[in-house]
């Protein structure tokens, strides 16, 4: 994730605990996503950030991702959504993340 | 398949992809509660 | 109507690899992880590396950005051993130049640098045109024993050369964040570079515009110059030009993220425009925070830190002669707080309504300069190709509304993008680097008309969720009235 704000996350779940907590990521490149998906999951796979070794479980998704955008209000989709779900190879972003959810 | 109703959601999102205002609304839509939200910039 | 002309433009970059360890990435992670430090040294390529970089090229106007498409990937290996540090756009300083600029632009006595840095520097600096020897025989050199008793006791921190301390820089308060000796650091190497760069515009004009000519100066960069009682004081615009001789003059910073440069640029046209003045010369310093940001892939990866290089620009405004481009005032795309955060809006507010005002759609625009970050620096960290994934915004815009097809995106993108090329120094990257490349194309009547359009990550300071951008046309005279 190399993220730089994984130490505010750790501290809002620790407070708020991790029950019922899903990320929802808007990145368009596949490593990206990919990469903060295994951060909330399982730690930092760099070794490096406040996520190191702490595997907090929290599931990834892409905002794009349909079993999610199924679920938003139609009209906004077509505001917010529609042109980055055309301007991304979709596919290609989201396919890292059924496999880190169910790791 | 995940029903967001009711979860709690942290929102990363991008500039130059969807950006963390726009997940949240479209999030909030969905009946999910909004823990944490960032937008990232890598550049 | 006539619109003000942009006459000359500076593209230079500085070869910095001491400096990687004084970037923001670096220097937080050095803190705790000692180890960094010489991981980081054992990927820092050499400057004769770094000029024959064919980015690095492309940036100073040896290369045009177009031609990387057919350059081999990794741009790192397929290198140009007859490139030259000499730009048609500005220079590609070595790291001893830089010192010796950073010395030359010191008027707080905070800079030592040892006798034969800096004679060394001031040959090779005078060889390029770019300082007298007065000048630089006024500087007194520091000697060895008095630069390690100041970084021993903890008063200024070392500069480095080929691995050697050869210089340092104090702190300027004992107590004030504001000047600590790495905030005074990055502070002078921003003036350094645009003052590099604003002294190479003044050769390119010799003969026409004398420096005293020039009626201000609007810099936009990345630093923060102040004190403790006000952290962003600014106006490092005055300070640079006072180092470039541009004796008429005053000026202001606008600070605004990574679109402050495109910015000032569109202040500085409607000066001119106004009639308030006649000549403004836009300034941007190099970012020494963003110096290795991406080191991590970069070691991880075993490839040279390409982030080891400050970038400057400047620009000329003025009123158009024949052949001069010009800025469409009539025709600036803004993203206003109505624009909201959606990305169409987005889009559409900085692509779509300034085309349209100037009466344009959006295959009229013979080249989009938008972020254009090399990728090869950002792609191994995860970051993505960034100017591409711009385009791909565009283009998708141009599809969904119809004007191109939606089969057709990425030969719009072939047509009126470029391969990113730009150091990730921020506002650097952030469309005005292609300034001069286009100037040069319009001016030779290859290309009519190109697209400027800069993002600013407000929401990064924390004071707003909201982000930032700006854009306006350039075009050849007697395109669309």
């Amino acid at each position: 994730m190399d993220l730089e704000g994984q130490g505010r996350i750790r501290q809002v779940i620790e407070q708020a605990g991790a029950d019922g907590v899903v990320a929802v990521l808007g990145a368009n490149s596949p490593t990206a996503v990919e990469m903060t998906a295994l951060t909330l999951k399982s730690g930092d796979p760099s070794y490096a950030g406040p996520l190191t070794g702490i595997a907090l479980g929290i599931p990834s998704y892409h905002v794009l991702e349909s079993e999610i955008a199924d679920q938003f209000d139609p009209a906004l989709y077509e505001r917010e959504l529609a042109l980055p779900a055309l301007a991304m190879d979709v596919a290609e972003v989201v396919a890292p993340l059924k496999s880190i959810r169910d790791l | 398949m995940i029903d967001l109703k009711g979860k709690r959601v942290l929102v990363i999102g991008e500039r130059d992809g969807v950006n963390g205002p726009a997940i949240e609304a479209c999030v909030k839509s969905a009946g999910a509660e909004i823990l944490y939200a960032e937008t990232l910039c890598f550049v | 109507m006539t619109f003000p002309a942009i006459t000359a433009v500076a593209n230079v970059l500085a070869h910095a690899p001491g400096l990687v360890r004084y970037g923001s990435k670096p220097l937080r992670d050095a803190a705790h992880a000692p180890a960094t430090l010489e991981a980081i040294a054992a990927r820092l390529r050499p400057y004769e590396d770094a000029v024959a970089y064919g980015p690095n090229q492309a940036f100073i106007g040896n290369l045009e950005p177009e031609a990387l498409a057919s350059l081999p990937r990794p741009w790192f290996d397929a290198l140009d051993r007859g490139a030259s540090s000499a730009g048609a756009f500005g220079d590609l300083i070595s790291e001893g130049e830089l010192l010796g600029l950073l010395k030359l632009c010191d008027r707080a006595r905070l800079v030592h640098l040892d006798a034969d840095t800096l004679s060394d520097a001031a040959a090779r600096l005078a060889k390029r045109g770019i300082v007298t020897p007065a000048e630089m025989e006024a500087l007194t050199p520091a000697d060895g024993p008095a630069i390690d008793a100041l970084c021993r006791g903890g008063e200024a921190i070392p500069l480095f050369l080929d691995g050697r301390t050869v210089g340092a820089i104090a702190r300027g308060h004992e107590e004030d964040e504001a000047l600590t000796a790495n905030v005074l650091l990055e502070n002078l190497a921003g003036k350094a570079t645009g003052v590099l760069a604003l002294r190479r515009l003044l050769t390119m004009v010799e003969g026409r515009v004398a420096p005293g000519d020039v009626d201000f100066v609007l810099a936009g960069s990345e630093e923060a110059v102040g004190d403790r009682y006000q952290r962003g004081g600014g106006n490092l615009a005055k300070a640079i030009a006072e180092s470039a001789g541009l004796t008429g003059a005053t000026g202001f910073d606008v600070k605004a993220f990574c679109a402050s440069t495109l910015y000032a640029v569109f202040n500085a046209a409607a000066l001119v425009q106004a009639g308030v003045f006649s000549r403004v010369a836009v300034v941007a310093g190099g970012s020494l925070a963003k110096l290795g940001m991406k080191y991590r892939a970069h070691v991880a990866k075993r490839m040279p830190i390409l982030e080891d290089v400050l970038a400057g620009i400047a620009i000329l405004v003025e009123h158009p002669r024949p052949g001069d481009p010009v800025i469409r005032l009539d025709a600036v795309g803004l993203h206003t707080i109505a624009t909201g955060s959606a990305q169409q809006a987005i889009v559409e507010a900085l692509v779509v309504k300034p085309l349209a005002k100037a009466g344009y759609r959006l295959s009229d625009v013979d080249r989009y300069a938008t972020e254009m970050h090399n990728p090869e620096v950002t792609e191994p960290s995860g970051s993505g190709d960034v100017p591409r994934g711009n385009y791909r915004l565009i283009a998708a815009l141009g599809a969904m509304r119809g004007e191109i097809p939606r089969d057709g995106i990425n030969d719009f993108i072939a047509r009126h993008g470029m391969p990113g090329y730009a150091p990730t120094q921020g506002h650097i990257a952030s469309a005005v680097c292609y300034l001069a490349h286009a100037l040069r194309a319009m001016r030779a009547g290859t290309m009519r008309r190109a697209l400027f359009m800069a993002k600013g990550s407000l929401f990064l300071g924390r004071m707003t969720d909201a982000s930032d951008g700006v854009s306006f046309l350039l075009e050849r005279q007697g395109g669309n009235p």
